[in-house]
């Protein structure tokens, strides 16, 4: 096991038979690291920026964009945070790393990269007063989240972004105390799902001026999946109408654990519980050696939607040191609509 | 009595006896055949009358001198002195030319007499051969050679081992002349083995081995 | 019908037990020397290729900083600036009596590292949290963990075996602590994948210099030429062990004449006698192809911790001195060994399907030889000639080496044509009937024994030729220490401020502070160390300088000029009056070029002022000490109490030079362990020559015996001959040794180490070599000698009665 095979691990929250021993205890702070709790009073600017004490945390943010051209463009820019240890020091040995994934995704093609970084030396952070987060040269940054510059890079692609909120940030689960399993695994989650987006991809066939909606996520836990979890599948669609739904299924051996947020075009967020909404491959494809499915039938009886989710293109993948399946989707059914979707575990 | 050969006994290394009590005596100037069948030991006594090998019974004398005590030394010293050897084959040193043969001998004597040599050369009708070497030489010129070489060193006995049994008729002849005329000569003592009864015919005396004795 | 011939073929074997062995041992013995070299250079060769994929030496660019260490900063800056680089710092630390390499990368954005990857796949991985953080963890080979593990002010240590030895691998973050030098790199590697659109170097840090994975000197290119040596003593070892082979096989295929006429008359077919011969040496050369490789191994074994020494002394080369068995050497080593018996015996082979069915049985000829004698030494002359016109037309190592072989070989091919001519001379000079016969027998036996001779030749010429050229370096070498270490003391501080006040604390006390400062410059014949040094009677005086030109000192002190070492002189074809580069600003002239031994790199010298130009804020934290030498240990004892500086910061100049004679000493083990064994090699190829003969001896000698000489005289004679034919070749090896030392050091050493030196005669070493050669020609003659004395004359009377 490779140290950034990992740390991958750490971040995903997956249970590596190689780790359960060291996770045996977590349910209680063994190791010194803190656990979600509920009830979690969340301070802002603070909570935007990271908290050490905790095993793993993210600031992940994705946008539908379409280009000058007419077609559909989706873009990921993510950074991780991986502790070694609940504490925070300076210099190389700092028990903070930090991972960067950044993509863009056109309807035939994905472009992406991968960053690793430690913690200690100024090399990637996170500050939440003046608002930055940032791994290499890879930044997302204002005075605030609610006006960012976003910028990433790989051997092939290029992207400078602005993003600005045009609508709340929204609490997922109770209060922002996401429950992951019934074991009552559970992380610190909220979103800003109301970002207009605007600027320019540089990628190999040319550059191509986008606009677009952004959606971030931010979330911190301590503690991995259950043990009989094998992966997920995560929802981000916004409605034509303005509507959006995050919604997500853990998929376990003894059964799935699912859980979804409506949030109204004005912000108001409506947590809905586990089994309110089901999710329904419809169709795979074979990806890097894999089947994954890439349309679904969501469906969500409490609001009477019924649609059908599909990518924009099969070609996600994230081949990175984890690989996983992270890209753009279109909504068709009863409602319509845009957004992203992210695999894990196939 | 040049040589006096009495009751000399000798085996085989098998331990097969090949001379039983075999006696023979020869005098100055005397030439003596000594014939026999293949294997009745003629060759072996001429090796051991030229002190080559050594007796297991009896005693030979040549010139008033026991070979039986002699060591290795004593009787290389004999050959070397008293006695010249001519064989059916392989008589020269091939690494030395013809006049280096004819001399060698009788240098290793000291008593090299460049004179007489030249005049053995001439006689022997080798005077054009001398800067020849043996592998270049027929079987006739090379016993010729052998020949030159054993009176060279003017022995007083001349022991002969089929000298001409590799040698066609002609060859033959001539080789048997010149030797015999040359011992006439110098008033050397010869003993020749052969199993030609006319080679015999033609020396003073005749001597026959058979199984072991002379009969 | 295959069955009952093989049967009789073999028979032979039977009663020839000795020439059944000779037969072997040959096989064995120029297998055995071969596969041995093979087996170190490839064991060498890997060990450099392990450790470059280990520490994936060579396969990246690098940015370094030509004035020292890149701070942690820079580093953060360039990635920020989307530069994908990766951090190491490197240095070394005593441990014990060892002096080892420690070498921390960033784990986390270094490619993966063999040993690495190793670890984490064990049984027992590491955490990686024990990895990354304090105090962190060492990884390092199997044996020098243990001798790290006793040290309770280390971090724990994981062995690997897939490291290198003497070299400590971790995390830059335990390598800061170790080293102490924290936030310090000593180089960044630039990773394959770069984004689009980054900012070139020279706006983002124009103080790096990107140094090109193809420019750097690497360690196979260094050593190259140390194996090529290797190889050209393997190969005469196994050239001399196939004169044993050829030498018998001919005796056998004579002896089985009559038999194969038998055979033939028989029946059997010359095709299927021919194929099942070259069947029976096809088995013989696989068993002593496989007692060869036995030997080789052990010797391989014995000699390479030896070579690695070598290596790691001149190259800096990491090999391990532990053997392993590879398939690939087995496979190449009995396929070496039956190409080598096939050739050595195709002549005899050839001889023998040719040989008509009712050929007499005929003695050799003993002498037509001399026409083919001539052309022999004509083709020896040419071959000598074209040596010399490929060492003057080509340049290079292997040119070099084109010349010694042709000149060996050459020289080797002349050799029965001088021999014979010396004893045709001495033959005319003799007096006595024996002598005469004497001289003409061993000119007679001269073809019979010229290719034992020649491989002695060889085997002499190799001994003279190495032994002129590791004595003439040794005492050049010597010579050049005493110049260029000049100083009592030399001190090397922790870092530039502890430097300045040595300086200053030593100032009064002494005659002479002299700061060593370097940095490391990229030039086009690869890594170029720049040196400063202060005006001062230690460099005027004693610097080996091998060329210069007028008032060198005068221009280098006043910044005008630089001086270079020999190797890049050279290499580059550099000499006082050419302009050397040494930034793209700044070019200066030659004014003369040192020698530099033991340096595998190019090195420049400059005034201190100079070198601050060209790299200002370089570290000054070495410094040579000049006072009276009775003063240096008192003095080393008090900057050590002063600064509390760890033993081997102040070294006195006696052990500094102990140190490196040591060095040089171990250099040469390998080239006289080899040089002995071929000389081994070649009294046994006389010793077989001679019983291949002994046979034909017989007729030459009853003859004589029979005309008076005893067998005690003839034996003395028969010693006395291989004793004389052995002085004849080693007087006439002398001159070809001298030729050859004097390849060795002006062309072969020019092209492998970048340095000439000066030949030096050492007349003692050839009379003990001349008393070797006799005493092993005395030994090889003894057999036969012993046997003459005990033949029983029935056997010599044999001759003249049968035909043989």
């Amino acid at each position: 096991m490779n140290v950034k095979a990992l740390l991958f691990g750490l971040l995903f929250l997956l249970p590596a038979p190689m780790w359960a021993q060291g996770y045996a205890g977590l349910g209680g702070s063994a190791d010194g690291f803190d656990i979600p709790k509920q009830g979690y009073q969340f301070q802002f600017p603070r909570d935007h920026g990271p908290h050490p004490s905790f095993r793993i945390e993210w600031w992940y943010l994705t946008a539908n964009l379409i280009g000058e051209d007419g077609r559909d463009y989706g873009v990921q820019w993510t950074l991780f945070r991986s502790a070694l240890k609940p504490t925070q020091t300076d210099g190389w040995q700092s028990p903070q790393l930090w991972m960067g994934h950044a993509a863009v995704t056109t309807p035939d093609a994905h472009y992406l990269a991968e960053r690793l970084s430690r913690g200690g030396i100024g090399q990637a952070g996170v500050t939440a007063a003046p608002y930055e987060a940032w791994i290499d040269e890879w930044h997302m940054r204002g005075p605030d989240p609610d006006t960012l510059t976003l910028t990433a890079s790989g051997e092939e692609f290029h992207y400078d972004l602005s993003l600005t909120a045009l609508g709340p940030l929204v609490f997922h689960g109770d209060a922002g105390y996401s429950v992951k399993s019934a074991d009552g695994q559970a992380s610190h989650y909220y979103s800003q799902p109301f970002y207009d987006v605007e600027g320019v991809l540089y990628l190999p066939d040319g550059d191509v001026a986008v606009t677009g909606q952004g959606w971030l996520d931010r979330e911190w836990s301590s503690q991995p999946l259950a043990e009989d979890q094998s992966g997920w599948d995560w929802f981000s669609l916004s409605f034509d109408d303005g509507d959006k739904l995050m919604a997500f299924r853990l998929r376990g051996g003894r059964g799935d654990f699912t859980a979804a947020t409506w949030i109204s075009a004005d912000g108001t967020a409506t947590p809905l519980p586990d089994g309110s909404a089901s999710f329904i491959p419809l169709e795979t494809a074979r990806v890097e050696g894999r089947d994954v499915p890439v349309t679904w039938q969501v469906t969500l009886p409490d609001y009477d939607l019924d649609v059908e989710v599909t990518a924009l293109t099969p070609k996600a993948w994230m081949a990175t040191r984890f690989e996983y399946w992270e890209g753009p989707v279109k909504v068709s059914g009863n409602r319509s609509g845009r957004g992203y979707l992210e695999m894990t575990g196939y | 009595m040049l040589l006096n050969i009495d009751k000399v006994q000798k085996s085989y290394p098998g331990g097969r006896p090949v001379l039983r009590d075999v006696s023979l005596t020869l005098d100055q100037g005397q030439t003596l055949a000594l014939t026999g069948e293949s294997g009745s030991g003629k060759s072996t006594l001429l090796n051991l009358a030229a002190a080559l090998d050594s007796l297991d019974g009896g005693e030979i004398t040549l010139d008033g001198t026991a070979l039986s005590p002699l060591d290795d030394r004593g009787r290389a010293t004999l050959r070397r002195q008293s006695i010249s050897l001519v064989f059916q084959q392989f008589n020269l040193i091939p690494s030395l030319t013809v006049a280096q043969n004819l001399s060698f001998h009788a240098r290793l004597t000291g008593r090299e007499d460049t004179g007489w040599t030249a005049h053995l050369a001439n006689r022997l009708g080798l005077s054009e051969l001398l800067p020849r070497y043996p592998e270049n030489l027929s079987g006739g010129q090379q016993q010729r050679v052998a020949i030159g070489r054993a009176m060279a060193a003017q022995p007083k006995l001349l022991l002969a081992d089929e000298p001409t049994g590799n040698l066609d008729e002609t060859a033959s002849a001539t080789v048997l002349d010149l030797m015999l005329s040359l011992v006439a000569d110098t008033g050397a003592a010869l003993l020749l083995v052969t199993h030609s009864q006319d080679i015999a015919a033609r020396l003073d005396r005749h001597a026959h081995l058979t199984g072991g004795r002379i009969a | 019908m295959t069955w009952a011939v093989t049967q009789a073929l073999l028979s032979h074997w039977r009663r020839h037990r000795l020439q059944l062995a000779t037969l072997l041992i040959g096989i064995a013995l120029a297998t055995g020397l071969w596969s041995a070299v093979q087996a170190i250079n490839a064991e060498a060769r890997a060990s450099y290729q392990r450790a470059s994929d280990q520490l994936a030496l060579g396969r990246y660019d690098e940015l370094r900083d030509p004035s020292g260490p890149i701070p942690l900063a820079r580093y953060v800056a360039l990635r920020r600036a989307g530069w994908q680089v990766a951090a190491v710092l490197e240095g070394s630390l005593q441990v014990g009596d060892r002096r080892v390499q420690v070498l921390g990368v960033d784990m986390v954005t270094y490619p993966a590292l063999p040993a690495v990857t190793q670890v984490e796949q064990s049984d027992t991985p590491p955490d990686p949290a024990d990895m990354l953080t304090a105090p962190g963890r060492l990884l390092a080979a199997p044996d020098l963990a243990q001798t790290l593990g006793v040290r309770s002010d280390f971090p724990p240590i994981l062995p690997s075996d897939a490291l290198p030895s003497d070299l400590i691998l971790t995390d830059i973050g335990v390598a800061e602590t170790l080293l102490n030098q924290p936030g310090q790199i000593s180089r960044l590697i630039v990773l394959p994948d770069q984004p689009m659109g980054i900012p070139p170097l020279s706006e983002i840090a124009p103080d790096l210099e990107r140094i090109n994975a193809s420019t750097r000197l690497d360690t196979t290119q260094l050593t190259d030429s140390f194996h090529l040596n290797l190889t050209a003593f393997g190969l005469l070892s196994f050239a001399v062990g196939l004169f044993i082979v050829h030498g018998t096989v001919g005796l056998a295929f004579a002896q089985r004449r009559g038999m194969i006429r038998t055979l033939r008359a028989l029946g059997v077919s010359m095709r299927r006698l021919v194929w099942m011969i070259t069947a029976e040496l096809t088995l013989l050369a696989l068993i002593g192809g496989a007692l060869g490789l036995i030997l080789g191994f052990f010797l391989a074994g014995a000699l390479l911790p030896d070579v690695a020494a070598t290596l790691r002394g001149l190259y800096g080369a990491p090999v391990d001195g532990q053997m392993r068995l590879q398939p690939e050497w087995v496979v190449a080593g009995l396929a070496i060994a039956l190409a080598g018996t096939l050739l050595a015996s195709g002549h005899a082979l050839h001889r023998l399907s040719r040989m008509p069915l009712l050929s007499g049985a005929g003695l050799q000829a003993w002498r037509g030889a001399a026409s083919g004698r001539r052309a022999t030494a004509l083709i020896g002359l040419a071959l000598i000639a074209g040596g010399f016109v490929t060492a003057y037309a080509f340049e290079g190592l292997v040119a070099g080496f084109a010349m010694v072989a042709g000149i060996l070989t050459g020289a080797a091919l002349v050799l029965p044509a001088l021999l014979s001519f010396a004893l045709s001379l001495l033959q005319r000079g003799a007096r006595g009937p024996v002598t005469q016969w004497v001289w003409a027998d061993m000119r007679a036996q001269l073809p019979g024994l010229s290719l034992a001779l020649m491989a002695l030749l060889l085997a002499l010429a190799a001994n003279i030729g190495v032994g002129t050229m590791v004595s003439s370096f040794r005492l050049t070498f010597t010579g050049w220490l005493d110049q260029r270490l000049t100083s009592e003391l030399y001190v090397t501080a922790a870092d530039d401020q502890q430097g300045q006040q040595i300086a200053q604390w030593l100032d009064p006390q002494v005659d002479a502070v002299l700061p060593i400062r370097s940095i490391e410059l990229a030039h086009l014949s690869g890594p170029l160390f720049l040196y400063g040094i202060v005006d001062h009677q230690s460099y005027r005086q004693n610097w080996p300088l091998i060329a210069s030109s007028d008032e060198v000192w005068d221009r280098v002190l006043a910044g005008e000029a630089v001086l270079i070492n020999e190797q890049l002189a050279r290499r580059s074809n550099l000499w006082p009056g050419d302009d050397l580069t040494l930034k793209p600003d700044q070019t200066l002239t030659i004014a003369g070029v040192y020698s530099d031994y033991g340096n595998p790199t190019g090195q420049a010298i400059v005034s201190m002022a100079q070198l601050d130009r060209i790299a200002p804020g370089a570290d000054t934290r070495r410094f040579g000490i000049r006072l009276a030498p009775e003063r240096a240990t008192e003095m080393a004892q008090a900057l050590r109490d002063q600064f509390d500086l760890p033993r081997q910061a102040v070294v006195q100049q006696a052990s500094m030079k102990a140190q490196s004679l040591a060095i040089f000493d171990k250099t040469f083990v390998v080239t006289s362990a080899l040089n002995i064994l071929t000389l081994g090699v070649a009294g046994f190829a006389i010793l077989t020559s001679l019983l291949t003969l002994w046979t034909q001896r017989l007729p030459q000698i009853a003859p004589v015996w029979a005309l008076g000489l005893t067998r005690a005289q003839l034996a003395r004679i028969e010693l006395l001959r291989s004793v004389l034919l052995a002085a004849l070749t080693a007087v006439l090896a002398l001159p070809l040794g001298l030729v050859l030392a004097w390849a060795l050091l002006a062309v072969i050493n020019v092209q492998a180490f970048g340095w000439r030196l000066p030949m030096y005669l050492f007349p003692e070493d050839w009379a003990y070599l001349f008393a070797l050669t006799l005493l092993a020609a005395f030994i090889a003659a003894a057999l036969p000698a012993l046997r003459l004395l005990c033949l029983p004359p029935a056997d010599l009377l044999k001759v003249f009665a049968y035909e043989r």
